[in-house]
C-alpha cells in the first residue's frame, strides 16, 4: 500500500454549501479514491458531491510564519462595515 | 514567544493543535500511540461480531450487523488517517499491529458464544466506548477530535441496536432470556476494564490531562458507566454479576466490587482467550489482500503510462 498515495477528501453536504474537508484516505488512483471516499465518508447521506485531491498537490501556508503571514489583514479595520459611522436615521444602510 | 510557550498557550486557551503546528515530541508520541491503539481496536473489533454475520437469525439482523461492522472499519480508517497527520506511516501501523508491537483494546480478546453476545457488545461494550469517547471529541488534537465526533454519532446506532436486540430476546423464550443473562455475566467485568487501570496505577493520566488529550480519569469514566448501566439492566430485566453493586446515597453513585486486575494484565499481555485468533486472522486478511493491492497499483501505473503516451 506504500505506493498508494494519500488523498484529501472534501464533501458538499447539500446543494448550496461549499465542499468541506472531511479527512483523508489512501487509494491506488483517482477513481478508487472517489469510490472509497463514498464508502468511508458518506455512509449516511452526508454528501451530494465529493472532491478528492492527492495530498501532495496541496500547497499550504506555513505554520512557522502564521502571525506575520496574516498580519496584513490585522490592521485594516476599514474593511469592515462597522468601521463607518452612519446616523441611525439613514434608512436601508 | 518560543514554540513551547505558544503550544502551551494554545492548549490553555482550549484551542486545538493542528497537524502542522509545532508540538513537543512527547505529545506527538503519546498522540500517535493513543490514536493508533484506538484505530487497531476498531479494526480488530470487527472480528467478534463479524463471526455472527453469516449466522444472524434474520435478514434484518444481518443487514444491521453488516452495517455495524462496516462502521467499525470506517472508524479504523478515520483514525488511521488522523494518526498519519502526526507523521505515522499506514503500512508501519499495520505491521506494528500484526506483529503484536502495538496494542488494541483487550475487550476484543473474548469470544462471542451466542447471538446474545452481539446484543451485549452493543449495549455494554459500545456503551463503555461511548463513555470513553464523548469527552475525546474535545481532545486538544484537532484531527483526532474531529474523527471522534463522527465516530460518536455512529456509535449511538451501535448501542441502540444492541439494546433493542436484547429487549427482543428478553421478550422471547426462557432459553433466550438465559442467553442474555449469560452474555451479560461474561461481558460485564471486561467492559469495566475497558476504562483502563485504576487512577492510582495509571502512569500517563496526569500528563495526558495536562495536555487535554484525556479529559476525565479512568475511575471517573468507569463510575459514570456503572451509574448509567444499572437502570438499563433493570429495565432489561437482567442482573449485573456483582454482589457488591449497590446505590450509595452518600456518594450519589453506585458502589461496585473489586475488579480482577491480574486477569486484565494477563489479557493485555497476550494471554486472553482469543488474542492469538484475532491477530492471526488480521495477519491472514492482510496477506490474502496483497494481490488486490498489487493489482490496483499495477492498474494505476498502467493508466498513468497510457495517459502520458
Amino acid at each position: 500500500m506504500s505506493d498508494w498515495p494519500l488523498y484529501e477528501v472534501f464533501v458538499r453536504g447539500k446543494r448550496g454549501l461549499n465542499h468541506v474537508h472531511v479527512g483523508s484516505l489512501h487509494a491506488a488512483d483517482d477513481e478508487m479514491a472517489v469510490r472509497n471516499a463514498r464508502d468511508l465518508y458518506t455512509r449516511r447521506n452526508e454528501g451530494v458531491s465529493i472532491w478528492v485531491v492527492k495530498a501532495d498537490f496541496i500547497t499550504a501556508s506555513s505554520p512557522d510564519e502564521k502571525d506575520p503571514f496574516f498580519a496584513p489583514s490585522g490592521d485594516k479595520v476599514y474593511r469592515h462595515p462597522t468601521f463607518y459611522d452612519i446616523p441611525d436615521d439613514v434608512p436601508h444602510m | 514567544m518560543n514554540l513551547e510557550d505558544h503550544f502551551d498557550e494554545t492548549i490553555a486557551r482550549d484551542q486545538r493543535i493542528e497537524p502542522r503546528d509545532w508540538m513537543p515530541d512527547g505529545y506527538r508520541r503519546t498522540m500517535v500511540r493513543q490514536v493508533a491503539q484506538h484505530a487497531h481496536s476498531e479494526i480488530i473489533g470487527m472480528q467478534p461480531e463479524g463471526d455472527w454475520i453469516t449466522r444472524a437469525p434474520s435478514l434484518r439482523r444481518k443487514a444491521i450487523l453488516l452495517a455495524k461492522v462496516q462502521d467499525e472499519a470506517g472508524h479504523g480508517l478515520y483514525l488511521y488517517s488522523a494518526a498519519e497527520t502526526l507523521g505515522a506511516d499506514r503500512d508501519d501501523l499495520t505491521e506494528r499491529l500484526i506483529e503484536g508491537r502495538q496494542k488494541y483494546s483487550s475487550i476484543f480478546n473474548y469470544p462471542t458464544l451466542t447471538f446474545a453476545d452481539v446484543g451485549v457488545i452493543g449495549w455494554l461494550v459500545d456503551g463503555a466506548a461511548i463513555c470513553n469517547q464523548v469527552p475525546l471529541c474535545r481532545s486538544s488534537y484537532g484531527p483526532y477530535a474531529r474523527a471522534m465526533i463522527r465516530i460518536c454519532k455512529e456509535e449511538s446506532f451501535h448501542q441502540r441496536q444492541g439494546y433493542e436486540l436484547l429487549m427482543t430476546m428478553m421478550s422471547g423464550t426462557q432459553a433466550q432470556r438465559n442467553m442474555v443473562q449469560d452474555a451479560t455475566n461474561r461481558w460485564w467485568w471486561p467492559s469495566l476494564m475497558m476504562f483502563g487501570p485504576p487512577d492510582a496505577q495509571s502512569t500517563n493520566t496526569a500528563q495526558s490531562m495536562a495536555w487535554k488529550i484525556k479529559r476525565h480519569t479512568n475511575d471517573e469514566l468507569r463510575q459514570r458507566f456503572v451509574d448509567m448501566s444499572v437502570p438499563q439492566a433493570e429495565k432489561l430485566g437482567v442482573t449485573l454479576p456483582d454482589p457488591d453493586l449497590k446505590w450509595n446515597a452518600e456518594r450519589g453513585h453506585h458502589d461496585f466490587g473489586q475488579i480482577d486486575w491480574e486477569h486484565f494484565k494477563e489479557v493485555v499481555s497476550g494471554n486472553g482467550p482469543c488474542n492469538e485468533i484475532r491477530l492471526t486472522r488480521r495477519r491472514q486478511a492482510h496477506e490474502d489482500g496483497q494481490w488486490v493491492r498489487d493489482a490496483a497499483a499495477a492498474y494505476a501505473a498502467k493508466q498513468q503510462r497510457e495517459a502520458v503516451a
